[in-house]
């Protein structure tokens, strides 16, 4: 009874996630057709001729109407196929490949090292709630959801990599290189994006915990006798799970973000990288590919985040 | 009623920091030293008594590049928070009034355009808009009032159903009284609250989106610009970017610190803080 209810959920959350997703290609290719001027145009230059521009808008096929172009670009997507870029006519697909399992390891460094380290903290804040431990974890969240990415990484540059020479400045990463140089590689920018996400994921869980912590059954814990740490373990953390998951996938999409500027900071070869470059040289078909990639990953994050919380909710296992 | 000795330390801190980025942001042309892009001294000169931030990688004098980098940031930062305030709430308190169909249709595309990253949606746009001061202030100010349109549409949807406002739609008065006269001036406060954390959201948007080179064109630049410009001394060990850089944070903390302060004072508006 209560497992078909919640596969009936999840199956809505799933369908609204791929409908979303398929609104969000719309906007995104909306997005980039607001101006007059065509791609033809940026291809060729102010000083094309109109006979020019005409061949290469239909060989490009920029003489149909815009659903038309949308649905052959989503076409072309949903088979693997970006089209060409602009800047160098390389296949997109090719050169995203690489850059996105740069971009992804990276991220999955930031969030191995900050996502227990946060949710430690959080159980700290509260065990010494309004203690010294709390009011200083509280200060380092203020000051850190207020400091840009760019001030982080460039001191952690400074201080590491110049000063001290511990780490290189810029992430250079290849194919060949093992596992141990690439991990000293991209110790920096993990370390920055891990300052950048800590702060707000650990005020949040701190905030979760508290909330389950002024329940009537903690009390009743309490006045059985039970230490702070073991209301921690056995009472407030199974009913803190869900929106600490919550947390978890709100920050790791937020990640997905940070990782732009950490990228450019640190010259590291990855999908943010890739996509600044080519909004400056305004090439459109790959700033539409890379965007929707990463709305993608930002969707698909945040959709586990509702469907762990559909799992974790008890009252929905076990309906009345 | 407003007691100075009652105010917090941190919050007079924030105060007396915020106002001082606001008077070099006015009056920057008469306080900076030199001119913005004046070329007095090497590059990357050191801190000395004639430049007393030292001289940026093209040898200008750091310190009113400072300046009016501040008027520039805090410019479109401000004109950008204001576009997303009144764009927000009138579509909010809009939708909130009228109901029906047009509330869905706008609630819908709201929740649409904030499940992009905002970044990467902006850098979308900015691909084939020209890099000029209005694109600028409009991606930004679009882009953010889709939070104050969440946050007005919510309180004014509490307001819609309380007596004064049935009795004026009783009264026969139209929609546009009801926005405006009723609605508003009630959902002021909570508002008001969230323009703190808007601005900064702003302030460190636009920095960002310098810094990748989208944003201010040179030779202007913002705080953020400044880093990109004088970043690549940061391997020689140069600190000259972390000086916009930090300059960014302390805005960012000391309008933290006033926002906060705010919000405590009237003790109701708690949990009112959006993020973002």
């Amino acid at each position: 009874m209560g497992s078909t209810l919640i596969l009936r959920l999840i199956a809505q959350r799933l369908a609204l996630g791929v409908l979303l997703l398929f609104a969000v290609s719309v906007l995104i290719f909306a997005g980039t057709q607001i101006l007059p001027g065509d791609v033809a145009q940026s291809i060729l230059g102010q000083a094309a001729t109109p006979q020019a521009l005409e061949n290469l808008r239909r060989d490009l096929g920029l003489n149909d109407p815009a659903y038309i172009r949308y649905f052959r670009w989503l076409g072309g997507v949903l088979t693997g196929d970006f089209g060409t870029a602009l800047s160098n006519g390389r296949d997109i697909a090719d050169a995203l490949g690489g850059r996105l399992k740069n971009t992804l390891f990276l991220a999955a460094c930031a969030a191995v090292i900050s996502v227990p380290l946060a949710i430690l903290l959080g159980l700290l804040a509260v065990r010494y709630r309004n203690g010294v431990i709390d009011k200083a974890i509280s200060g380092f969240a203020l000051a850190s959801t207020s400091l840009p990415e760019f001030f982080i990484g460039y001191l952690l540059i400074l201080f590491f990599a110049v000063e001290l020479q511990w780490f290189p400045a810029s992430s250079t990463v290849f194919d060949t290189m093992s596992f141990g140089a690439r991990i000293q590689a991209i110790a920096l920018p993990a370390i920055t994006l891990t300052l950048v996400v800590l702060a707000h994921m650990m005020r949040m869980t701190r905030a979760a915990i508290l909330n389950v912590m002024q329940s009537a059954y903690i009390e009743t814990a309490e006045l059985k006798g039970l230490s702070a740490f073991e209301i921690i373990r056995n009472h407030a953390m199974p009913n803190a799970v869900a929106p600490i998951v919550n947390v978890v996938m709100l920050n790791l999409a937020y990640l997905i973000v940070g990782v732009v500027v950490v990228e450019v900071i640190f010259v590291y070869p990855g999908m943010g990288q890739y996509l600044v470059d080519h909004v400056s040289k305004r090439d459109v078909p790959v700033v539409q590919a890379v965007g929707l990639i990463f709305a993608a990953v930002y969707i698909g994050l945040n959709m586990i985040a509702d469907i762990v919380a559909i799992l974790a909710n008890p009252r929905l296992r076990h309906p009345k | 009623m407003l007691d100075l000795k009652r105010i917090p330390v941190s919050a007079l801190i924030g105060l007396f920091l915020t106002a001082l980025f606001l008077f070099a942001a006015l009056f920057a042309p008469w306080i900076a030293p030199y001119g913005n892009g004046e070329i007095v001294g090497d590059v990357w000169g050191p801190i000395s008594a004639t430049h007393l931030l030292g001289t940026d990688n093209l040898g200008r004098d750091l310190l009113s590049r400072m300046i009016y980098g501040a008027r520039i940031t805090i410019f479109i930062a401000v004109a950008a928070t204001a576009l997303s305030f009144i764009l927000g709430s009138v579509l909010g308190f809009t939708a909130a009034v009228v109901g029906g169909w047009l509330d869905q249709t706008m609630s819908r595309f709201v929740d649409l355009l904030m499940s992009i990253p905002t970044l990467i949606f902006a850098l979308v746009v900015l691909s084939v808009l020209p890099s000029t001061l209005v694109t600028l202030i409009l991606v930004m100010g679009i882009l953010d009032a889709t939070r104050v349109y969440r946050l007005a549409r919510a309180v004014a949807v509490d307001i819609n159903v309380m007596d004064f406002v049935e009795a004026a739609k009783l009264r026969g008065e139209g929609r546009s009284w009801i926005i405006f006269r009723e609605i508003l001036p009630n959902a002021l406060s909570p508002l008001v609250a969230e323009l703190g954390l808007r601005f900064i959201f702003a302030v460190l948007f636009l920095s960002a989106l310098s810094f990748l080179g989208l944003g201010v064109q040179p030779p202007n630049a913002d705080w953020g610009g400044m880093v990109k410009e004088n970043k690549d001394g940061i391997v020689f060990g140069i600190p000259a970017a972390l000086i916009p850089a930090g300059a960014i944070a302390l805005l960012a903390i000391s309008v933290n610190l006033v926002a906060d302060w705010v919000l405590n004072r009237t003790s109701d508006l708690k949990g009112g803080r959006g993020n973002g």
